[in-house]
């Protein structure tokens, strides 16, 4: 357990005596990507919320490069260089696609108030390279005519290429992809699995939950079978795959 | 001629007053009805510093806006935990204690005998002493107001407040200190709205706490819904509006006792028929209603 970008240690949650993570570890290698599976309320989405800092954990601790994260706000979290997607997808829908790509940038001198009186040259030109960035971006994508839209204009699987997008515009290091093409066309799927099989590439190490399993084989190096808050079954996808117990588990 | 003036001079009052609300309430989405509070607290400290210690106008008029911005922070603090209509029952229990406290503080602001005489203002050897005066100083400030929120709400600044008002969770996951945000933005729609209070005191020359009630600031909120949550012009298209309509009233020719009653009728029938019909306002893009899917 070490070398990980991203180390989880013995983490446990309970909601009302409801165990949604019951001493679970895992980590994270550099260019990994890792799949998750498991039935509904194995405790995958809180595994992000309390990783993300939405919820706080009871116990157990969160390494991201060796500091340790345990307890930080979202806010500081995603500073430090780790992103996540929703998996009833979060964006601001009423502003367009572009602005949506240009809030997700970090530490935005414009964003400062002083600078709102102050500096605005700097302000300006960090503005307009991030633009450029977020317009090359959106071209990769394939949503860049969309870009002047509000973004609640844009498709279901379009939206969630876009938080995707939103997440390389924060230029983390680790992602956390919570069900990114879950109940999306086929054509869509395979450009939005495409991307994050490209991640690894960009330097980005994934976290991926889905229940789609033919695209968690398809795209994760590793993956990790979670049941009840614990960890089932860990291994490359095709021995996760051929595991009796989740075998068991997905015929139930 | 005076009569068209003074009108004048009171929208741009109003003007102030609904921008700065609008900051907080129409951009960053969090409906306050404490404005009255910082209109008050403006007025109150700005007459207070010109009757004990003759300062001048301008050293008054910041430390107006400086009091009422650290008032803004206080009450901006509780929106970090509490939200929506709680939020809304904290900000009015805000401007009630404002309102209590410059009644029974009879020691400091004579209470409901209110402060008369305030002097007339001096600006860089300038005496404000007629309509026109004021006018011109309001239009200045006016304008000041409006340059500096549209500068606001154009920067990526303008852009965080409006992401909080969408998505507070998406705004946090996208890295966004929301909780520095808030705050910061209601210490701004204080300051303004301290700007407007000096301005009323320094008109009017005798302020009491009647003019700082609930229902000032309800009739804040009612400009910025009527004219355009979220929309730059919005606020100064509604304070033109609600403030000359009952003006016009006079002209149907109503006693005047019964006209204080139709002009609250009015405000109301109007308020009730925009949240029905056009929840947005003339100009606006935000409306006070929460979206089934944002859960």
């Amino acid at each position: 357990m070490n070398g990980g970008v991203l180390e989880v240690h013995a983490l446990s949650k309970n909601f009302d005596g409801v165990r949604a993570l019951a001493d679970f570890s895992c980590f994270l290698r550099p260019g990994e990507i890792l799949g998750l599976i498991g039935p509904n309320g194995a405790g995958k989405t809180t595994l992000f919320n309390v990783v993300s800092g939405f919820i706080a954990a009871n116990s157990g601790r969160i390494l991201f490069k060796g500091r340790d994260i345990t307890g930080a706000p979202p806010y500081r979290i995603t500073n430090q260089g780790i992103s996540r997607t929703f998996q009833n997808l979060r964006l601001i829908r009423q502003i367009s696609v572009l602005d949506n790509v240009l809030l997700s940038f970090q530490d935005q001198p414009g964003e400062k108030l002083r600078n709102v009186f102050f500096n605005w040259r700097q302000s300006r030109e960090q503005e307009s390279a991030n633009r450029k960035e977020a317009i090359g971006l959106l071209e990769e994508t394939g949503l860049a005519h969309k870009a002047g839209n509000p973004a609640e204009e844009l498709s279901y699987g379009q939206q969630k290429l876009l938080s995707l997008v939103c997440c390389l515009a924060a230029k983390s290091e680790v992602l956390l992809l919570d069900e990114p093409v879950a109940g999306i066309a086929p054509e869509m799927t395979e450009k939005i699995l495409a991307t994050i099989h490209g991640l690894p590439l960009r330097g980005k190490s994934v976290i991926l939950i889905e229940h789609n399993l033919d695209a968690v084989m398809q795209v994760c190096d590793r993956v990790i079978f979670m049941d009840a808050g614990a960890k089932v079954s860990e291994g490359t996808p095709d021995e996760v795959r051929n595991d009796p117990r989740v075998i068991e588990a997905y015929i139930d | 001629m005076e009569y068209l003036l003074h009108t004048l001079i009171l929208i741009g009052i109003y003007i102030i007053l609904s921008m700065s609300l609008n900051l907080i309430a129409g951009y960053t989405g969090l409906l306050s009805i404490a404005h009255a509070a910082f209109y008050g607290v403006g007025a109150y400290v700005a007459a207070l510093m010109a009757l004990n210690l003759h300062s001048p106008f301008l050293v008054n008029l910041l430390c107006a806006i400086v009091l009422s911005a650290l008032l803004g922070a206080l009450v901006g603090i509780p929106s970090l935990r509490i939200r929506d209509d709680y939020f809304v029952i904290v900000t009015f229990a805000f401007q009630v204690i404002t309102f209590s406290v410059l009644s029974i503080w009879v020691a400091l602001t004579r209470g409901p005998m209110g402060l008369p005489g305030i002097p007339q203002p001096t600006i860089f050897g300038l005496k404000i002493s007629s309509h026109v005066g004021f006018l011109a100083l309001v239009g200045i400030l006016c304008a000041l107001t409006l340059s500096l929120t549209q500068r606001i709400v154009r920067s990526p600044f303008g852009r965080v407040l409006k992401a909080i008002r969408e998505d507070e969770v998406f705004a946090q996951s996208a890295g966004k200190n929301i909780a520095a945000y808030k705050v910061l933005v209601f210490m701004i729609g204080a300051g303004m709205a301290a700007v407007a209070g000096v301005v009323y005191a320094y008109y009017i020359s005798f302020i009491d706490p009647t003019s700082f009630t609930v229902m000032e600031s309800i009739f804040i909120i009612s400009i910025v819904i009527i004219g355009g949550a979220g929309s730059l012009w919005g606020p100064v298209v509604g304070a033109i509006v609600l403030v000359t309509l009952p003006e016009l009233l006079r002209f149907v020719g109503l006693p005047s006792a019964v006209a204080a009653n139709v002009r609250q009728i009015l405000y109301g029938g109007l308020l009730v028929a925009f949240m029905m019909w056009r929840p947005k306002g003339f100009l606006g893009d935000y409306a006070f209603q929460r979206e089934e899917t944002r859960k």
